[in-house]
């Protein structure tokens, strides 16, 4: 009956793209708790996020949801690349005067491209504090591996790129806020959980979650900044 | 009023196809677009040119074959109306207004702003239907009860008129609110049951197979679609389409 079978029809891509997609939100509160720490000052701030630190990289449960959210982002970019090239193929000749922003909203519109400036950042993120933390020359502190030091450092007025970092995390977080507003009510979509009576608190909480958390990740950076001037 | 208008001409499926200008004056505010293509086409012929191809049927709004991608928009600004339904006093004097067909790899161009939709007619013919036994024994519609609120929605659904508005609209061509509100018409009534799981697999592999992109959930085909079909059809097929994968052996 189904020549295609499930795995290779439009929906299950779309069902991989919002369960990868929602499994990642998840995935930021945890980061982001972990991060807020870095507003405590002081050598008590210091070992708190070091603890944080050390916790996040050996604890059996958490290296196991860690090892999901690897899976989980190398998904949602291959899928997002599938997907993409699809939708382009679809459509060979484009319109010479095509209004797309009577209909749909900007972010809906452009997620292909926030997610690439999002995929860059990670890139950079992983490199200057992921490799560095897993495989990098820590300085040590207490016995610990002493990431917070590694973090303030970085963005810093001492470090010549401090302010290019500091730009540069907040603009990422910008690219996060928009794919974050259109995909988290999306991926509900398409998972076809709509409803008239929970739909718009989806939608809300979406909205609120999207804006919220790339926000608080972003003063992070910013804080740190300014109190070190 | 006087127009400047671009239109899309390409003659045939295989030509390269190109912009043409032309101007028209005398247009009346209460002209339909299509009464104002016609007056156009009066002119082209005239003239000793070729006049230019576009579908049309009714002109009454029911019958889903005019199409036309009118300054950037299917069925061009106006919401919840065709193009036989657009009138020129939604333009204004002097405009200068871009024509062209609905773009989609599924939707070839025949001629100039004419396209082919039989794309969605296969995936009618996959699943979009109910087998009812014609003997004699058929069972009276109304004897089977349906509550209100289904029955309107499923009406709803079935308002679809398949001009293709979505598809043209969609930034990736994709045709998920046209399949999902005739899976939803059938999906939503006891004469559907039967076939429900079988319809929906057979539907959406066909739309696969005929090139349609995939659904990003912008929202924009329910926007201009000219009778209001609504999203909440495309979740109730992401839902069956799962369930019904989830079942199958």
């Amino acid at each position: 009956m189904s020549n295609n079978g499930l795995l290779k029809s439009s929906l299950a891509k779309k069902y991989l793209m919002a369960l990868t997609g929602l499994f990642l939100c998840t995935f930021l509160v945890g980061h982001l708790a972990g991060n807020l720490q870095l507003f405590i000052q002081g050598a008590e701030g210091q070992q708190a996020f070091n603890e944080y630190a050390e916790f996040m990289t050996t604890f059996p449960l958490v290296k196991l949801l860690s090892y999901l959210t690897y899976a989980s982002v190398l998904f949602h970019i291959v899928d997002g690349i599938v997907l993409t090239t699809q939708n382009r193929k679809s459509r060979p000749v484009g319109y010479v005067k095509e209004k797309g922003s009577a209909n749909a909203s900007w972010a809906s519109r452009n997620m292909g491209v926030l997610g690439t400036i999002i995929a860059v950042f990670l890139v950079s993120h992983m490199q200057t504090f992921w490799y560095k933390m897993h495989f990098g020359e820590m300085p040590m502190h207490d016995g610990l591996k002493d990431l917070h030091t590694v973090v303030v450092a970085f963005f810093s007025p001492e470090n010549s790129w401090g302010i290019v970092a500091v730009l540069g995390y907040v603009l990422a977080q910008m690219a996060l806020a928009f794919h974050l507003v259109h995909g988290f009510q999306s991926g509900f979509q398409s998972l076809g959980l709509r409803h008239p009576k929970y739909t718009p608190a989806i939608e809300k909480t979406g909205y609120l979650f999207g804006i919220g958390v790339p926000l608080l990740f972003a003063v992070i950076p910013v804080f740190l900044y300014i109190t070190q001037l | 009023m006087d127009l400047t208008l671009n239109v899309w001409r390409q003659n045939g499926p295989e030509d390269k196809g190109h912009m043409e200008t032309y101007p028209v004056s005398g247009v009346s505010p209460d002209m339909s677009f299509l009464e104002m293509m016609d007056m156009l086409n009066d002119q082209i012929i005239r003239d000793g040119g070729d006049p230019v191809a576009f579908d049309h049927d009714c002109r009454e709004g029911i019958c889903g074959m005019c199409s036309m991608f009118i300054n950037g928009e299917a069925h061009g600004p106006g919401r919840g109306v065709t193009t036989c339904q657009l009138h020129m006093r939604s333009f204004k004097d002097g405009d200068s207004i871009t024509i062209e067909p609905w773009r989609a790899s599924a939707f070839p161009v025949v001629k100039d702003l004419a396209v082919d939709r039989s794309a969605f007619d296969r995936i009618i013919q996959s699943g979009g239907y109910i087998s009812v036994n014609t003997s004699g024994e058929t069972l009276d519609a109304n004897a089977i009860p349906v509550p209100k609120p289904q029955a309107d929605e499923a009406f709803s659904a079935a308002t679809c008129i398949g001009c293709g508005a979505c598809v043209a609209t969609c930034k990736n061509a994709s045709a998920m609110l046209f399949v999902s509100a005739k899976v939803s018409q059938f999906a939503l009534l006891p004469q559907g049951q039967p076939e429900r799981a079988s319809r929906v697999k057979r539907m959406v592999d066909q739309m696969d197979e005929e090139g349609f992109g995939n659904c990003t959930n912008t929202g924009a085909c329910a926007v201009e679609c000219p009778k209001g079909i609504d999203l909440s059809n495309i979740a109730r097929m992401n839902r069956d389409f799962l369930k019904a994968s989830a079942d199958s052996e």
